[in-house]
């Protein structure tokens, strides 16, 4: 298992390497923005991979809230965690992108106030996770886990009609404007490599918080026999 | 370990292997035990030797970490609720409204709406069902004395009292006990916690001690006579 | 004892003590005029601009007041452990949440009752669009903010910052539901645009989320 682990984190780390490569240096410059378009291939890629790491996050839950075992709680926590993360990079990189091209931080773009929304969901439930006393908390953020995801369309859906009735700048291409195929091929480069990184960060997470309950159960098990208090 | 003579009836609870956890703390260790029905078992044992917290897990308000309870024949669950009255270590009652009303509301959960089943528990108890003062201005005694109606409302078979005598004047501490005898005496089974042994030594089955989250020892008495032998429960 | 016998019960119950201990009524009504007295302060409202931030001003009044009477939900039901006593009962959990959830409603309603004309009165507002649909919007944000509220509330009480709570894990949720009811009723009384969209986006957010509550209510009463 670790064995496997080392050489997943040595491929992600080659793989994140070669698509920097194709990021900033193979891919061409943009016409209008200039270079500092290529934020686009980190800033994309975040978002997915934040979206990806709260549906885990949903599923997580939904599976602790049916058999109760610590392992779906620890892999709920840890997807929140990475996914705020990488939620975090896109609403970083939103606005340095921004400024040199719009001469503004921020703009209430549909897709960047949808992940300051998605962020401050799943902040909240970070901070849920922190407060709830002992035992409650893995029922508790689970059930907010829920609520979270389940909110996710509605958020979207809400802020596109809200855009579409008061119209405002929007930030980057990437949904409407077609991608010239050396583009692609940078982004897609990307989308893997994130992706691949996401995915070793949540495994870590994860390892680590069952090691913790591990710990944790052992106590216990002492408890049990020992009669200490 | 039980010893009981109708061998053939059901255990009214049964433990197995029953373990709680509050973090590292294992409040209920590994416990493994049944009980028949029909008798007072008092629950005595020193603070923090798990007899709150195993009345709470067999009245379902807990779930074990490890292990089962089973009572009447299930898992603690809305379809056995009916049967079961729990009496709490806090009092259980709405302190702005009064006797009647605190009453007929838990009567209706249990889906009894006659007014005329909350009259006679407050009367069974040495209530006035008249008194219109609230609850929260009430004296501890009769704070006690209404919380035990309220769990014996529904006349359930099993009752499960937490110190239900605790800050009680003797005298109401000694109605409450000759109560729950004559409960005992027409059949239902009663789990008491207390510190307050020798007030249930007349009317008590069996005394059960706890210690460090395990049960240590079970004394039936011969009622109408002295206990068998020296019982540790805590006088106050 | 069906569901609805005891939701009713539980409801009855409530408002009987609410109408008891009137402090809680009392100080809530004067907060409620306190936010717009304020909010009346900070936006100046001259008649043109006030129409169109009073849809966006009105429903954060109601937020806020809404949270502080939301809070209290519980508190009363954790006063002498009386939880455990629904607990051990065989009453339906969703009984007891659909009960706290109505009473909620009720309450929030007459706070936007009373405080809706001193918002007129100040701000001069005349509304172009039709009455009625302010009022669907006002009846079904209501419960967008309340059968969440109703929900966290029961699930913050029990964590250690337990006023803080309740907003921090509410406001990221319902900021869907707040948009709508704030561009419906900036789009009703400036009658420039439908409010269409967001009256059916209410309704779906409003059974979408009662389903959910309804579905893991019971996962948080016997939380431990």
């Amino acid at each position: 298992m670790k064995s496997i682990s080392i050489a997943f984190i040595i491929f992600t780390l080659a793989l994140l390497s070669f698509s920097t490569y194709q990021a900033l240096v193979v891919a061409p410059t943009e016409a209008t923005m200039g270079e500092v378009q290529r934020i686009f291939y980190y800033h994309v890629p975040s978002a997915w991979v934040a979206g990806l790491c709260f549906f885990v996050n949903f599923l997580a839950s939904i599976t602790y809230l049916i058999n109760r075992k610590p392992n779906a709680d620890a892999m709920a926590a840890a997807s929140a965690e990475v996914g705020v993360v990488f939620c975090t990079i896109v609403l970083i990189t939103g606005p340095i992108w921004a400024r040199p091209v719009w001469g503004i931080w921020w703009t209430w773009d549909a897709r960047l106030t949808t992940t300051l929304v998605l962020w401050l969901i799943y902040v909240s439930y970070l901070v849920l996770r922190r407060f709830a006393a002992g035992s409650q908390t893995q029922v508790l953020s689970a059930v907010l886990g829920i609520f979270g995801f389940v909110d996710v369309p509605i958020v979207y859906m809400s802020i596109r009609w809200f855009r579409t009735q008061h119209p405002s700048p929007v930030m980057g291409g990437g949904e409407s404007s077609g991608l010239a195929p050396a583009m692609l091929q940078a982004f897609l480069w990307n989308l893997l490599a994130f992706t691949c990184l996401g995915v070793a960060f949540v495994m870590a997470r994860y390892h680590l918080q069952k090691v913790e309950n591990q710990v944790e159960s052992e106590h216990a098990q002492l408890a049990l026999q020992g009669g200490t208090r | 370990m039980t010893g009981t003579n109708a061998s053939s009836i059901q255990p009214v609870v049964v433990l197995q292997n029953l373990v709680k956890f509050f973090g590292r703390f294992a409040a209920l260790r590994d416990i493994s035990d049944s009980f028949a029905p029909g008798r007072l078992y008092v629950i005595v044992g020193d603070n923090g030797a798990g007899k709150s917290t195993l009345l709470r897990v067999v009245a379902g308000l807990m779930q074990p970490s490890q292990g089962f309870v089973k009572l009447l024949g299930a898992k603690p669950a809305r379809e056995v609720a009916n049967r079961v009255g729990y009496m709490g270590h806090a009092p259980l009652l709405y302190d702005e409204l009064d006797g009647m009303e605190n009453l007929c509301y838990f009567a209706g959960l249990y889906g009894l709406d006659d007014e005329g089943v909350c009259r006679r528990a407050m009367e069974q108890v040495g209530l006035d069902p008249q008194l219109e003062r609230r609850v929260g201005q009430y004296s501890q005694g009769m704070r006690q004395r209404l919380s035990l109606a309220r769990a014996v409302l529904h006349d359930p078979e099993l009752m499960l009292l937490d110190e239900p005598f605790s800050n009680v004047d003797v005298h109401s501490a000694q109605e409450m006990a000759a109560i729950l005898g004559r409960v005992r005496d027409r059949g239902k089974t009663i789990f008491v916690v207390t510190h307050q042994a020798p007030l249930v030594e007349a009317v008590a089955d069996e005394f059960v001690q706890m210690a460090a989250g395990q049960i240590v020892s079970r004394k039936p008495m011969t009622r109408s006579a002295q206990p068998v032998s020296t019982v540790a429960g805590e006088p106050l | 004892m069906s569901s609805m016998s005891v939701t009713r019960a539980t409801l009855m119950k409530d408002l009987r003590m609410e109408w008891r201990s009137k402090d809680a009524i009392n100080s809530m009504l004067f907060f409620s005029l306190l936010v717009v007295v304020i909010f009346s302060f900070a936006f100046n409202p001259t008649a043109e601009e006030s129409r169109l931030i009073a849809g966006g001003l009105i429903w954060v009044a109601f937020l806020f007041a809404a949270v502080v009477a939301l809070n209290q939900t519980w508190a009363r039901e954790l006063r002498n452990q009386v939880l455990d006593a629904y607990r051990v009962s065989p009453a339906p959990p969703n009984a007891l949440f659909l009960a706290k959830a109505l009473g909620n409603f009720l309450f929030v309603a007459v706070l936007e009752v009373l405080m809706a004309p001193l918002f007129v009165v100040f701000y001069q507002l005349r509304s172009v669009g039709p009455l009625w649909q302010l009022v669907v919007v006002a009846l079904l944000g209501t419960w967008a903010l309340v059968v969440n509220g109703t929900f966290f509330a029961a699930m913050s009480i029990r964590t250690r910052n337990r006023e803080i709570m309740l907003p921090l894990i509410l406001f990221p949720i319902s900021i869907p539901a707040l948009l709508a009811m704030v561009d419906s009723t900036t789009g009703i009384l400036t009658g420039e645009f439908s409010p269409d969209f967001w009256i059916k986006l209410l309704l779906v957010y409003d059974v979408i989320f009662t389903a959910v509550c309804l579905l893991l209510f019971e996962s948080v009463l016997n939380a431990e």
